[in-house]
């Protein structure tokens, strides 16, 4: 064991931060769900690629960095720490992007990762059905294979950023006799094509942060598939293993809003420490993001040294989902009769992006695998309890 | 930057642990329970002869010379055996604070440490923050504090009152006895920072071994889950009571980090070890009772007998809980270093840079 960071490590850090520092917008963007932000997001990964600071764990030939774990962390930190955009294309390069490294062809990498990196192609996911959430093996959507083309019928929802997306990724069912995780194929899709409509969902800050994909007689080449016919459900599972494992959430976004929660309290402590459970729960935040932030070291570490993610992947979705709960909540609390204020409100002043911010928190339980679906698997996979 | 133990130290680990699993089980300890003593010679010898004794002794004393962080792992399977000997207390307590001592202590040290090392003497330590000492009855010398003086007195210059805890294997006295120069080993102002860096010492012992009880609750109590059948299933089955170990393991996964992390910074002298101690002897201690709070109530009723031995863990977590500073106190000892105006918080602070 040996906390310290190498002097290339440190090199590094130097390099990220000098390239922030120079490039990140003096102004911040508008929400990527609204359609300006949008654009000024997919413009924005742009610039991060010709940096090489798209995708900086990707290969170089792909324009990153091939920078290991470590590395991605140290960039992650700096990137939060610089108040950078949010990615707006993070279901492609964090989720899709390492499934396609594992699963794709050598044609399917070139031809869909260098769009991805420079934010060209938008990725929307296309997981949930209106029957099928946290069943997700009740998937109904079907793609018939005709020829050297699938035709796709059916509904997907919940699907974030599909509103502006140019393509889809998800799982659907090839073979009708199947049932359950069977029959299942990973297929890729522009939302362009003919006999897709997009139906944007507003979500609770009335923006349409994600919508639902309706598919009519949609042709799909059979290039599309990723990972073989009848192996989606494998193919899904190792997307859903990066997105509770690593990559989705790195530990600095945390760190950083325990950081501004601990900023929030000493500026209001008079008033905060009304209620003495406050200056409790702000501690507790900021050990708890030291938590996250030291246990995701340690994952890294492991992971360099040969070893796998496991089930206890699902530990860290409850524990990052809820501590950013707690942390908004103990926010709204703070800021009293003005929590509520919207961020366009007069009076807001700059407390507004706490309410956006606690708003998203409320999705955090729910997305990605809902917490009781966590727990499940912790339980039975982790601890080997007896299943239902 | 490399957060993983060395393949001695697992190596280690794995034999310490299944030797604790063979000879440390819950019908030993309930017969230790039976005995005037509550512990045994026999099995200090044992762990004597592993080196265990010996792990933390400087090697000009007989020793291994080995740090926190070599023994954290086996701290933690100490704990998940309910391990009633001094042993934690004794490699990652007493040994360091006798160690740390002046060189004018020199004779005192190489007496005592080079007898630990070889397990024919045990040692006690009464830390200001812990009312009473544990395992006094047993120790050949006892370290004692006299305000903020540090003393070393032998077993039999102190008078000792047994005071009976909640854990049967618990063994606390109250000790009187009388301050002399030929007790004082270290004065005031050097016994100031022996006793605070004890206190950061004892936090993360009393860490080590929460995180292992915590380990044992779930294990045993998943086990019952499958054991007790109602409405025709093995109770594990129902979420609910899934979710109660769920969350449990959670709290263990992590308190993992935290807890290696204080003792990585202690065996490093790290400006932290302060803050990650604390730290870690909260995450460790919450992980061990909610582990007994949820423990018993999926082994309902009968989690409330003397029989089954759930209690052995459970009461080892509830006893110490407030040893070596209460919660209350590792709160404010990270909220004070979180709200100081030089303190340096967000991404990218965690280690130093």
């Amino acid at each position: 064991m040996d906390l310290n960071y190498t002097d290339s490590q440190k090199a590094f850090r130097q390099e990220v931060r000098e390239w922030l520092a120079a490039n990140v917008p003096s102004e911040p963007l508008k929400s990527f769900d609204t359609e300006e932000g949008f654009h000024q997001h997919r413009e924005w990964e742009a610039k991060l690629n010709d940096g090489r600071w798209g995708m900086v764990t990707w290969p170089e030939e792909l324009g990153g960095r091939g920078c290991d774990l470590i590395e991605w962390l140290i960039f992650e930190e700096e990137y939060y720490r610089a108040n950078a955009p949010l990615r707006v294309n993070q279901n492609g390069i964090f989720l899709l992007g390492p499934t396609l490294m594992e699963y794709g062809t050598e044609e399917q990498k070139a031809r869909f990762l260098p769009m991805m990196a420079t934010g060209e192609e938008v990725w929307a996911q296309g997981w949930s059905e209106p029957g099928a959430g946290s069943d997700m093996a009740a998937i109904r959507s079907k793609a018939e294979l005709v020829g050297d083309h699938y035709v796709i019928n059916g509904q997907k929802t919940w699907s974030t950023r599909a509103v502006w997306a140019d393509w889809t990724f998800g799982i659907f069912r090839t073979d009708p006799e199947s049932s359950r995780h069977k029959g299942l194929t990973f297929i890729l899709v522009p939302l362009d094509s003919e006999g897709v409509t997009v139906r944007p969902i507003e979500q609770l800050d009335g923006l349409p942060g994600f919508a639902e994909i309706f598919f009519d007689n949609v042709k799909v080449p059979v290039e599309n598939v990723l990972g073989g016919e009848g192996q989606g459900w494998k193919v899904a599972m190792s997307t859903a293993g990066f997105e509770r494992g690593l990559m989705l959430r790195s530990p600095a976004r945390f760190q950083e809003t325990a950081r501004r929660l601990v900023e929030l309290y000493k500026a209001n402590k008079e008033t905060a420490d009304v209620d003495p459970i406050i200056g409790d729960a702000v501690m507790q935040a900021y050990l708890d993001a030291e938590a996250y932030t030291l246990s995701t070291y340690m994952t890294a570490s492991r992971l360099l040294k040969g070893g796998k993610i496991g089930p206890e992947s699902s530990t860290n979705k409850i524990f990052w989902s809820e501590l950013d709960q707690k942390m908004h909540e103990t926010a709204m609390s703070i800021l009293s009769a003005r929590a509520e204020l919207l961020p366009c409100a007069p009076n807001a002043d700059d407390v507004g992006k706490w309410l956006d911010g606690f708003l998203f928190a409320q999705a955090g339980p729910i997305y990605a695998g809902t917490n009781e679906i966590q727990r499940n698997i912790i339980a039975e996979r982790m601890l080997g309890m007896p299943r239902a | 930057m490399d957060f993983t133990f060395t393949e001695d130290q697992l190596t280690f680990h794995d034999s310490v642990k299944s030797f604790l699993t063979n000879e440390v089980t819950p019908e030993k300890i309930r017969e230790l329970w039976n005995s005037d003593s509550g512990r045994s010679s026999e099995l200090w010898q044992q762990l004597a002869e592993m080196g265990l004794t010996a792990m933390t002794v400087p090697e000009e004393f007989g020793g291994l010379g080995m740090n926190e962080l070599d023994f954290l792992l086996l701290a933690e399977e100490c704990g998940y055996a309910a391990l009633p000997e001094p042993l934690v207390e004794n490699v990652l307590v007493a040994v360091p604070l006798l160690s740390s001592l002046g060189d004018q202590q020199k004779h005192l040290k190489e007496e005592w440490l080079s007898k630990v090392a070889v397990g024919s003497a045990r040692l006690a330590v009464a830390h200001p923050s812990n009312p009473l000492v544990a395992d006094a009855h047993i120790a050949d010398l006892l370290l004692l504090a006299n305000g903020d003086e540090v003393h070393a007195v032998k077993a039999d210059q102190v008078e000792l009152v047994a005071n009976e805890s909640v854990d049967p294997s618990r063994k606390l006295f109250s000790v009187s006895w009388t301050p002399s120069t030929e007790t004082l080993v270290a004065d005031a102002a050097e016994g100031k920072k022996l006793w605070a860096d004890t206190l950061n010492r004892g936090a993360l012992a009393v860490a080590a071994q929460q995180q292992g009880l915590a380990r044992r609750i779930v294990d045993l109590s998943v086990d019952y889950t499958f054991e007790r059948k109602q409405f025709g299933k093995p109770i594990g089955s129902f979420q609910a009571v899934k979710h109660h170990m769920s969350n449990v393991a959670v709290k263990i996964e992590f308190a993992k980090a935290p807890l290696y992390r204080a003792a990585y910074d202690i065996a490093n002298n790290q400006p932290t070890a302060a803050r990650s101690a604390s730290h870690a002897k909260l995450a460790t201690t919450e992980a061990a009772l909610l582990g007994a709070k949820n423990g018993i109530q999926v082994h309902g009723a009968m989690g409330y007998t003397w029989e089954v031995d759930l209690h052995i863990f459970m009461k080892r977590a509830w006893a110490l809980d407030a040893s070596y500073g209460n919660r209350g106190f590792h709160k404010q000892r990270v909220k004070a270093a979180i709200l100081a105006d030089d303190a340096l918080l967000g991404a990218g602070n965690t280690f130093a840079a």
